[in-house]
């Protein structure tokens, strides 16, 4: 197994709630998964799921919940989490990230050619003119042209800024990049492109990527590996063609049964994006599994205790009572 | 008040700009297209030449008067403009309106400029302290600019000139006193409005240290509001300074500034208008142009608002 290029370890974020006193939302629940390199991980799951904090974790643009039980991210098996400002600085060079607004990702007071330089005037890199040639060489990889260098964000289409958001991800020269629904707001013909393009990209550096989107089909056209995320926890990990082939989480099956199929015969419509039953809200107590309330293989076990991410075929993990086996019985509380 | 540079040298001009949906703008790049951009926005250069006029004429009051401003003809007292060796007239006690003028800008200009930008610099480091800090250093900010925020305006002007020796920098002290709350929470809002913009993330992500935050990205956010609500402060205060003046906090008589002026013309304003109505129209102008001239700069400021 190569080395991980990125690893989170059991991380945790929680955020107080508006409402109750000593309540909080656990937006990400012990979350833990590894990157490689030249490797796409598809991270998939419903809006407010938990997707965008887990890639701001990973960042460090927020921190992790400390605790006696604290995780770690590890980048290039460097301790991120727990590193120095400097060393902080240092490692995220090695991590970038493209939003998916990524035209307000853009300072709109630099010309696309300053935004793209930025990284490198932030981290310290290159002379001025070292810094702009550079950005320009970017530029048109990306498929822009130099004139476009002395334009403004705002005169930009979405899928040119998201070009834009891409050659400054790149200047650093890292070894991950995380995308944050990267192609969601962008519509179909200009999404294939930049996909395509995200795809070249990778081939030509090697480049390993976190790829965050409630698109399934998306995430099957681009995804090495894929991590299906509910309510903060991830229940479902595994090779994306064997995750698709046979998914083993009922919430990843109702995922799959929700894809549209671009097909007037083959068209499910009875069945189609239905999730049965309520969702559990994130600020209940948490003892159980977070999606036995919509499940339809409840069990009395599922109410008891929240099932670990455990492999059960090979490199194929699930968060599911179904599949792994049962904790030891607990001691009356 | 022009943020760090973001140009680059010897690039854009002559340079073709087509294509991509964006229409054409003229090449141009960093400090420069933003002084043509100014230049182009006629309001604001004519404002900014008008001003550059007044202030000019303010301090070369010793030259160009062509009377002392304190000494009283009694016997061509409410000469209307026009009369021959006073060109604007003369007032109730027989002083040549126009060296008045003249005189009273020095003391009017002063007194609505410095505290405006003595008050800015303050209100903005405060604010942008207070809205990146955040928790308790925001908290002790606020709460204090609070208390001074409490009491009206110009009662409190009028007690701290009080404490201290009258006179025109007197007033200028307490202005700025008085000044300083508005400006801060006006930064503050700002600061709070432009962090939470996502390109400051994506700077973050980047690498970016706290002070490049700070003055690279947060401050060239904050600065064109302030800006412009700086520029409309200025005519008020010029109006403040005069109700100092008039209760006898600012500057002593007969030495007078433009609103003194309008406030003792009111007394004899059936027999000589021209002596309210002309430094009224004095006020009014500077005002409005300071007011064009902050617009000016915004948008000058601003990338989005380039026009041909």
């Amino acid at each position: 197994m190569p080395e991980a290029l990125l690893e989170l370890r059991n991380i945790s974020k929680s955020y107080a709630a508006r409402r109750g006193r000593g309540r909080t939302l656990r937006a990400v629940a012990g979350a833990s998964f590894t990157l490689a390199a030249g490797e796409t991980l598809g991270l998939v799951g419903e809006s407010g799921c938990g997707k965008s904090t887990l890639a701001r974790l990973a960042l460090r643009l927020i921190e992790p919940d400390a605790g006696p039980e604290s995780g770690i991210v590890r980048v290039a098996g460097q301790d991120f989490t727990g590193a120095s400002t400097a060393a902080t600085r240092r490692l995220r060079r090695r991590v970038q990230i493209v939003f998916q607004d990524a035209l307000s990702s853009l300072n709109p007071r630099m010309s696309v050619g300053v935004n793209v330089a930025e990284p490198m005037r932030l981290q310290g890199i290159g002379s001025e003119r070292e810094r702009r040639s550079a950005a320009l060489e970017l530029l048109e990889l990306v498929g822009l042209r130099p004139e476009h260098a002395e334009r403004y964000p705002h005169e930009f289409s979405g899928g040119q800024a998201q070009r834009v958001a891409i050659a400054r991800a790149l200047i650093l020269r890292p070894d991950v990049i995380v995308f944050d629904e990267a192609v969601s707001a962008l519509d179909v013909s200009i999404r294939a492109q930049i996909l395509r393009l995200i795809l070249d990209l990778q081939q030509r550096f090697g480049l390993a990527y976190l790829f965050i989107s409630h698109d399934l089909g998306v995430v099957k056209r681009i995804a090495d590996r894929i991590a299906v995320m509910y309510l903060g926890h991830i229940v479902e990990l595994g090779a994306a063609a064997e995750v698709y082939r046979t998914p083993l989480h009922p919430y990843t099956e109702a995922l799959l049964a929700a894809i549209p199929v671009p097909d007037p015969r083959r068209m499910r419509v009875r069945q189609l994006g239905v999730v049965r039953g309520e969702a559990t809200s994130p600020l209940e107590a948490m003892a159980g599994c977070p999606f036995r309330s919509r499940c339809p293989h409840r069990m009395a076990i599922c109410d008891q205790a929240t099932p670990d991410l455990l492999p059960v075929l090979g490199r194929h993990d699930v968060a599911c009572f179904l599949h792994i086996p049962f904790p030891p019985e607990r001691k009356a509380a | 008040m022009v943020p760090p540079d973001t140009a680059h040298a010897g690039v854009g001009e002559g340079e073709r700009s087509d294509g991509v949906g964006a229409p054409a703008i003229p090449p141009a790049s960093g400090r420069r297209w933003r002084i043509a951009a100014f230049a182009r926005d006629r309001a604001a250069f004519a404002a900014a030449l008008f001003l550059v006029l007044v202030a000019g004429a303010a301090l070369l009051a010793p030259l160009l008067s062509p009377y002392d401003p304190a000494a009283a003809d009694n016997l061509l007292r409410y000469a209307p403009p026009g009369t021959a060796g006073h060109l604007l007239g003369t007032d109730a006690q027989g002083r040549d309106m126009l060296s008045r003028l003249l005189w009273g800008g020095r003391v009017s200009l002063v007194v609505g400029i410095v505290p405006v930008m003595v008050a800015s610099a303050t209100g903005l480091a405060l604010g942008l302290l207070a809205g990146t800090a955040g928790g308790w250093t925001d908290q002790v900010i606020m709460r204090l600019l609070d208390v001074v925020f409490a009491f009206p305006m110009v009662l409190l002007a009028i007690a701290i000139a009080g404490v201290l020796r009258p006179g025109v920098w007197t007033e200028v002290i307490s202005i700025t006193v008085v000044l300083i709350p508005y400006v801060g929470r006006l930064a503050r809002t700002a600061t709070l409005l432009v962090a939470s913009m996502p390109f400051i993330e994506a700077a973050r992500a980047a690498g970016a240290t706290r002070t490049a935050l700070l003055l690279r990205y947060v401050t060239p956010g904050v600065l064109p509001p302030l800006l412009v609500y700086a520029t409309t402060l200025v005519g008020l205060m010029i109006v403040v300074g005069s109700g100092l003046s008039f209760l006898g906090l600012g500057v002593q008589p007969p030495a007078s500034d433009w609103g003194a002026m309008v406030s003792e013309g009111r007394i004899v304003l059936r027999r000589a208008p021209h002596a309210t109505v002309l430094p009224g129209i004095v006020i009014v102008a500077v005002s409005l142009a300071f007011s064009f001239l902050g617009d000016g700069l915004r948008d000058a400021l601003d990338p989005r608002s380039r026009r041909r």
